[in-house]
């Protein structure tokens, strides 16, 4: 009875992405023999893992910001817009008035961000890919006039460690999204938001009538996911010590919502998983240091990503694993 | 009828006052593309300086990377009956229209820094462009000069996979490889003009190369790549600029920094001084008549840490990079 266990398997929540990233990471030692040799240089571990794992974190951020906005049916598509701004914002004034006030800022224009697409798609009722459009493209001008068009370099040490420091020897900027993912997952799923935030995606009318503030759900996962991408920005300014207004968080949307996506959560708004969101963002990253480490000539990094991303995805749909099923029953 | 009176007198006030001092001097209308990066920035910065050093009266148009908006300003500066035309086209096709315009008011246009399609040859004047093979040629020339001979693991930092001046810097630096046989190019990524790509891009070739020992060199298509490679060497304790040695193209101060500080090696100049030449070629075809070549190419300039990259770094810091 192969079949059967097998589409039980495929159909058990998580199992399909978390092989999918072992997968994965099995090719990129495959590729790459190395690639899970660890050391430690400048009290910071040292290895391929550890690049995945923190050229993940951009991206996971944005992911576990976007996973609650896809879970109320809505989308956010200035999520890397923001990331400019902040990015920009704190790289403007960590040299001359220290990271407090730097990061308060900064993570103050993601809320102030995530308040106007709220505004926008809650009370405005205006659709959430239109409304957060509006940002998308204009986040990146105000950037770009904070930046005044070029790379803004700073050097104020605590804002560098940000990206490039360490606690006890893990990067800093997986310690923060490790930090973030427990304190989303204990505020969403250790009260019943969680639940309010699906019923808001799953059917807001019939929410709304059960007595829940879905406004007030819809507004809050959008400063929620501002705020997300603003630290998302911080951290990928820190990383290169600088805010490049024109491509920092360029085109990172659409990997948070790939992420999402590859993580289970529907399009259609309702359930939704943090963890598996992480996971998602954790496979698009784990290919793509893989792509960077097999040396293929880079034409090919797009084509085997869109490959990955196809397979993973059959991977999940019931309607694949059915015919799975049908197929090994024909054969029987 | 008041109003009118006063609208009159200022619009004769606004034409005395824009009128040239005197009658030699011009007026060039300069079509840019907007402020897609640092390089673009600076680009406009000096050519307002280069104007200023010839007292042309430049009256530069910010396109905000859309040809309609550079086809609408070239309309406009044909209105206004401009002395000459200068265009960065923001892509190759498209501008044989507008251009015929140009012709027929008997206004020369000259192209800065990027070329038109060749069915608009007929159409401008003369263009300056650098020439980016050739910017890749004096990359590998350098690196070749300086491992003398020896056997150089080369790793690449390639731009935007099918933009033009990725596939010329690489075409140019892979001709000086073909004929040193010392020199190898083991791995080649895009890292997108970016630092944070080029950080990310040299992490992997770091790891995948027996943690940099054997990579001898880096060669980038720009620099901000560098900048961000020459950080992922140093988080991997190795000494970008002795342990393996780095050229890019582009000459951006920040490279000029990491030059001083003996962290980078070479830098190959992408002058943003594209007007200075175009506006000596507009002057002399204006004054005598003199037609310059088609094609008035920039030098591409070599700089090492025997330049004196702290006063370089110094005098372009300004610019807008």
């Amino acid at each position: 009875m192969m079949p059967s266990m097998m589409q039980r398997l495929l159909q058990s929540r998580g199992l399909a992405q978390i092989v999918a990233l072992l997968v994965i990471l099995a090719i990129d030692r495959a590729v790459s023999p190395q690639f899970f040799d660890l050391r430690m240089q400048d009290g910071r571990l040292f290895g391929s893992l550890i690049d995945v794992l923190n050229r993940v974190a951009p991206v996971a951020l944005l992911a576990l910001g976007m996973v609650l906005v896809i879970a109320t049916r809505g989308i956010d598509l200035s999520v890397g817009a923001v990331m400019a701004i902040a990015g920009a914002i704190a790289a403007s004034l960590a040299d001359a008035h220290g990271l407090p006030l730097a990061l308060a800022a900064a993570l103050g224009a993601g809320l102030l961000c995530g308040l106007w697409n709220g505004f926008l798609v809650a009370v405005l009722g205006i659709q959430p890919i239109v409304a957060t459009l509006i940002l998308m493209v204009a986040g990146r001008g105000v950037a770009q006039l904070i930046t005044e068009g070029r790379i803004v370099t700073f050097t104020a040490p605590d804002l560098v460690w940000l990206g490039n420091g360490a606690v006890l020897g893990v990067p800093t900027p997986v310690v923060v999204v490790l930090g973030m993912l427990v304190v989303t997952g204990a505020v969403v799923r250790g009260s019943a938001l969680g639940l309010l935030i699906e019923a808001t995606g799953g059917n807001a009318r019939a929410s709304e009538l059960a007595g829940i503030g879905t406004r007030t759900m819809i507004l809050a996962v959008y400063v929620w996911c501002g705020l997300c991408a603003a630290l998302g920005g911080v951290i990928a300014a820190a990383d290169i010590m600088g805010a490049d207004a024109n491509n920092a968080g360029l085109w990172l949307e659409l990997d948070a919502i790939l992420a999402v996506v590859i993580g289970g959560t529907s399009l259609f708004g309702g359930r939704f998983s943090l963890v598996l969101a992480m996971v998602g963002a954790l496979i698009i990253q784990a290919m793509n240091t893989g792509i960077l480490l097999s040396g293929y000539p880079p034409e090919f990094n797009l084509l085997v990503k869109a490959a990955v991303v196809l397979i993973v995805l059959l991977l999940q749909s019931p309607r694949f694993a059915n015919a799975g099923a049908v197929l090994g029953r024909a054969r029987q | 009828m008041t109003s009118k009176a006063l609208l009159a007198a200022t619009a004769l006030v606004a034409i005395t006052l824009s009128l040239p001092a005197t009658a030699a001097e011009l007026t060039v209308g300069f079509s840019q593309i907007g402020s897609e990066s640092g390089w673009r920035a600076a680009e406009t910065s000096v050519s307002k300086s280069e104007a200023a050093k010839r007292k042309v009266t430049l009256k530069i148009a910010d396109a905000q990377q859309k040809q309609e908006n550079q086809i609408k300003a070239i309309r406009s500066f044909i209105a206004q009956g401009v002395d000459a035309i200068f265009l960065a086209p923001v892509v190759s096709s498209g501008w044989d229209a507008v251009l015929k315009e140009a012709k027929e008011a008997k206004i020369p246009v000259v192209l800065l820094d990027r070329d038109i399609d060749p069915s608009g040859k007929e159409l401008y004047l003369t263009a300056v462009t650098s020439d980016s093979v050739h910017e890749g040629a004096v990359a590998g020339e350098w690196l070749a000069k300086t491992v003398a001979g020896k056997a150089c693991n080369v790793v690449e930092l390639q731009g935007t996979v099918g933009a033009s001046v990725a596939t010329n810097r690489k075409k140019g630096f892979d001709s000086v490889v073909a004929k040193n046989a010392n020199l190898k190019v083991v791995r080649s990524q895009t890292g997108d003009f970016t630092r944070a790509k080029g950080k990310e891009v040299m992490e992997s070739f770091i790891k995948a190369e027996g943690g940099g020992k054997n990579i001898c060199a880096v060669y980038a298509h720009n620099d901000d790549m560098m900048v961000g490679a020459i950080q992922a060497m140093k988080e991997a304790g190795l000494k970008p600029g002795k342990d393996i040695l780095t050229v890019s193209i582009d000459a951006v101060p920040d490279i000029f920094k990491a030059i001083a500080a003996g962290e980078a090696n070479a830098t190959v100049e992408l002058t943003p001084n594209m007007a200075g030449p175009a506006l000596d070629a507009i002057m002399a075809y204006k004054a005598k008549g003199t037609v310059p070549p088609k094609w008035i190419q920039t030098e591409s300039k070599l700089y090492t840490a025997a330049d004196d990259p702290q006063k370089i770094y110094d005098s372009k810091k300004g610019l807008g990079y």
